[in-house]
């Protein structure tokens, strides 16, 4: 049988120069949706259909790819990914965040600081921050184009109202370049304050609905928020179960049905970063995995 | 209101000037003409398909008249002409200055966000960015049109007829505009409701010295609250006058015939 034989990163040529004038589109004008003519993908929608599309259209031959899925380097979506682009495309890919110049992710942004060098490519779902509020299209591409987001906040007071403080905890709702309103994608607010003047470019890319947006680096964002209930990023008040981190975002864990769960960093390349730089959490196996090898040794 | 100087009355609020609206042959409004003043009621009577809809679509601007024109006065004294003013513009004053109550409460309202956020959102539209503060005036709103505070944190949904309506009441006052359209605002509610309703409005529209162009075909609701009336008929105003003088002595044939068809008490 004989292998199909890809264009380079699986598109054709043509369809990356729409997706790239698509791409210049949106970073000329931070957190605006510009509407591009989405393909179908050898994947699910769901899958990171847009994600797939936008790291393919920017990829050249010396980029070194990682992608994650939860802040994961080895769930199922994260490794198919990786692998059709190391089988579309022929290009290094690795979990290590600094290694990486293209990182796709799907709901979270790496704990590790990112670089000019670096590019974030998310997977968006929904790409429209009115949607839930106003279902009809052509009125909120109105209030966009009116800068009319009086609505957001009606979102966020119900919010308040309801449960005494703003329960949003995902795709917590930005402003970016103190214009246009913008859905971060389903990352958790945790991860919000490392949108804003972050070095890197961060392209958004949404396949069935179709839109791409794009945060320039060093671009202001701002979670919105009222005056009397600002902004507050949510973490499990925990160390890392693993490598004991501090300041990471946790993933709860759920280890029997008595009520024992543990708490590990999400972003699995940042947790054994620091396990192998000898941070040790209080269920870490690392003393055990030591001792297994000084057994074999002696 | 205090600061209200009488003087300031002394120009009209919304002048339309020769509004025409033709929708292919059928012509919807023929030559209305009309000024209204700060602080007065204008009801617009007459039966099905006479052409009031079209003329409250008109002068708030949602329609394009495909003759004449619309003036404004707008809060710093310069009257303007609606058609050109840009979209953002009319969008602002539409969550400012002017209120728009509709006949059925859930095109006016969000039914599945709380009442309070439906009375706040035109707040935090201008730029209120104070939840308490918000919140505190959502509920002196509610207080105002009579609908118990402790329901501010349930949907719209789960309101009778009558509290929905007096809700999209608060919604639109709440930026204090200075000129209300409402279209049938009693209808499809039962007679005490609308009881109720009008005499909250009266009160209402006296105490903020609104001005108010109600569209209705109930002669009731418009001797109630109107203090002029406009008689429309085939896309033409055939008679206006006070209200007292048009509806008790009515000058053209369709008028009595208007007037007359009313079921005696």
């Amino acid at each position: 049988m004989n292998a199909p034989a890809y264009n380079f990163a699986y598109l054709d040529e043509q369809t990356k120069r729409m997706i790239r004038r698509a791409i210049l589109k949106a970073i000329a004008i931070p957190g605006y949706q510009v509407p591009f003519a989405s393909r179908e993908m050898p994947m699910p929608y769901g899958w990171g259909t847009g994600g797939v599309q936008v790291t393919a259209a920017i990829l050249g031959p010396q980029d070194v790819l990682k992608v994650i899925d939860q802040g994961s380097d080895d769930t199922t979506n994260a490794i198919s990914i990786r692998k059709f682009f190391a089988k579309t495309a022929g290009v290094a890919t690795t979990t290590a965040t600094e290694e990486a110049t293209v990182i796709q992710t799907r709901h979270r942004i790496p704990e590790a600081a990112l670089n000019e060098n670096q590019v974030l490519v998310y997977q968006v779902p929904i790409p429209e921050p009115l949607r839930f509020l106003e279902p009809r299209e052509t009125e909120t591409r109105r209030m966009h184009a009116l800068a009319e987001y009086g609505l957001m906040h009606v979102k966020l007071y119900e919010d308040i109202a309801r449960f005494g403080h703003i329960a949003t905890a995902y795709a917590y709702p930005v402003k970016v370049n103190a214009r246009y309103v913008m859905d971060p994608s389903p990352t958790p607010k945790f991860d919000n304050p490392k949108m804003d003047n972050c070095p890197a470019l961060q392209l958004f890319g949404a396949g069935r609905e179709k839109r791409i947006y794009a945060i320039p680096p060093y671009t202001q964002v701002v979670s919105l928020d009222f005056e009397d209930h600002p902004f507050e990023p949510y973490r499990f008040n925990a160390p890392c179960a693993l490598c004991a981190a501090e300041n990471s975002y946790l993933d709860e864990i759920v280890t029997d049905d008595e009520g024992g769960r543990m708490f590990v960093c999400s972003d699995t390349d940042y947790c054994e970063g620091r396990q192998a730089a000898g941070h040790h959490g209080s269920l870490s196996a690392a003393p055990y995995k030591e001792k297994a090898q000084e057994a074999s040794n002696g | 209101m205090a600061d209200q100087d009488p003087l300031d009355n002394d120009e009209p609020l919304l002048v339309a000037t020769s509004l025409s609206k033709s929708f292919g042959r059928i012509a919807a409004c023929r030559h209305v003409s009309f000024s209204l003043y700060p602080g007065e009621v204008l009801a617009i009577v007459g039966e099905s398909g006479s052409g009031k809809s079209t003329l409250l679509q008109l002068l708030s601007g949602q329609l394009a008249a495909s003759a004449g024109h619309v003036s404004y006065r707008m809060r710093d004294g310069v009257a303007r002409d609606l058609a050109t003013l840009g979209e953002a513009e009319r969008r602002f004053l539409f969550r400012t200055d002017w209120g728009f109550v509709h006949q059925d409460p859930a095109q006016g309202l969000r039914m599945a966000v709380s009442a309070g956020a439906n009375v706040g959102e035109r707040l935090m539209a201008v730029g209120w960015n104070h939840y308490g503060r918000i919140r505190d005036t959502a509920s002196d709103w509610l207080t105002r049109v009579e609908i118990d505070t402790a329901r501010i944190d349930d949907a719209p949904r789960t309101y009778s007829g009558g509290m929905r309506q007096r809700l999209q009441i608060a919604r639109n006052l709440v930026t204090e505009p200075r000129l209300v359209f409402m279209d049938e605002p009693t209808g499809g509610l039962d007679v005490s409701v609308q009881a109720r309703l009008l005499d909250l409005l009266r009160s209402l529209v006296a105490e903020l010295h609104l001005a108010v162009i109600i569209v209705t075909h109930d002669l009731a609701v418009a001797r109630l609250l109107s203090h002029r009336v406009m008689v429309m008929k085939g896309g033409r105003v055939i008679e206006t006058g006070l209200t007292d003088q048009v509806l008790d002595d009515p000058r053209e044939p369709y008028t009595q015939l208007l007037v007359s068809s009313i079921l005696p008490p």
